[in-house]
């Protein structure tokens, strides 16, 4: 019990503990909450995939320190993300900024659902054109059909009594 | 007509993802590598002091771009590649007199200083960063080596070591273009 309660315990810590350290954190709340919300959104540049909120690299704690002296300066955080990405480029941030190079990537998911939804739409419709409209019989067909069942409808009713 | 194409369909959903993986697992590629953006921008504003024991003067903007092309490498004595690449930037000094200047990334002193006497020193000037110099050259680990040309203006940023290969097919070309 005070296993599976330790256990429980560590699944429920959030997995994502955080890198900041104390001696980086500004007295000014506010602040300090903007630097943690602009550090989630750029790329630690030698992690793969990872913020500098939660990388405990070396350059992570270099830009989080810079992050917050740039607010401490009176940057917005536009201008400290771009100040970020006039010197490592788009790649430092995690959300890739919307324009017509990155349109695809954006966009892509979409037109693919559409393409799908398009493709799902046409096969449906196409498979009930088929099953409503069944196709005449031949002439031949229909001579072999009123041979098999005879001339008139009576007789054949009689052959399957037999 | 569109039946044959609809069988088409595996093979061409097949050759594209095997295209990728031919593109993602290529030996060459590698995918921690990050794109500069520093090529054609001028030289980034910083002042970084000697390291301490060393007598070789720091490094400043003021130093670079004015009149002569050089080049700026980011080395530490912690970093085994920089080790590798030591002898091979040393050569391309001695042999093209191209004036070398170094920063120091993220070392003790006493390491630094020791790391050079050992290997011996090309550099003709060597600042000590602690951290902030490396951001803001966009440099995310060492070695990194950047050409500036006369104007001040970099034109040339390879994260890596400069292996002969590299100082041959990019540097030295480059260098001989730039300095007349």
């Amino acid at each position: 019990m005070r296993w599976l309660l330790l256990i429980l315990a560590l699944l429920l810590t959030p997995a994502a503990v955080q890198a900041v350290e104390p001696d980086e954190i500004l007295d000014d709340p506010k602040l300090e909450q903007r630097a943690r919300d602009l550090s989630v959104e750029i790329r630690c540049v030698v992690c793969q995939n990872e913020s500098i909120d939660t990388s405990n690299a070396e350059i992570a704690r270099e830009l989080r320190i810079l992050v917050r002296e740039r607010l401490v300066a009176g940057d917005s955080d536009q201008q400290v993300l771009d100040y970020l990405v006039a010197r490592y480029g788009e790649f430092v941030l995690l959300r890739p900024p919307m324009k017509p190079e990155t349109y695809l990537l954006w966009f892509g998911p979409l037109i693919l659902l559409l393409l799908g939804m398009a493709g799902i739409f046409l096969f449906f419709r196409r498979q009930r054109a088929e099953i409503a409209l069944p196709p005449a019989l031949s002439v031949e067909e229909e001579a072999r059909l009123a041979s098999l069942l005879g001339n008139d409808g009576r007789q054949s009713e009689g052959q399957s009594r037999e | 007509m569109v039946k044959r194409i609809l069988f088409l369909l595996p093979v061409l959903i097949f050759a594209m993802v095997a295209g990728y993986f031919l593109w993602g697992l290529a030996p060459g590629r590698d995918p921690g590598s990050v794109p500069t953006v520093m090529i054609d921008k001028p030289t980034p504003t910083f002042d970084l002091p000697a390291v301490p024991g060393l007598n070789v003067p720091g490094l400043a903007t003021a130093d670079l771009g004015d009149g002569e092309v050089v080049m700026v490498n980011f080395f530490a004595s912690w970093c085994v590649p920089c080790r590798a690449e030591h002898g091979y930037l040393t050569d391309l000094v001695a042999r093209t007199g191209v004036p070398l200047y170094g920063i120091n990334y993220r070392d003790k002193a006493e390491d630094a200083v020791a790391w050079l006497a050992e290997l011996g020193n090309p550099y003709r000037r060597i600042g000590a960063d602690a951290g902030r110099g490396a951001v803001e050259w966009g440099v995310t680990g060492v070695p990194e080596t950047f050409i500036i040309d006369a104007a001040g203006r970099i034109r040339y940023h390879r994260r890596g070591p400069l292996v002969p290969q590299i100082i041959e097919r990019e540097v030295e070309p480059l260098l001989r273009a730039l300095r007349p």
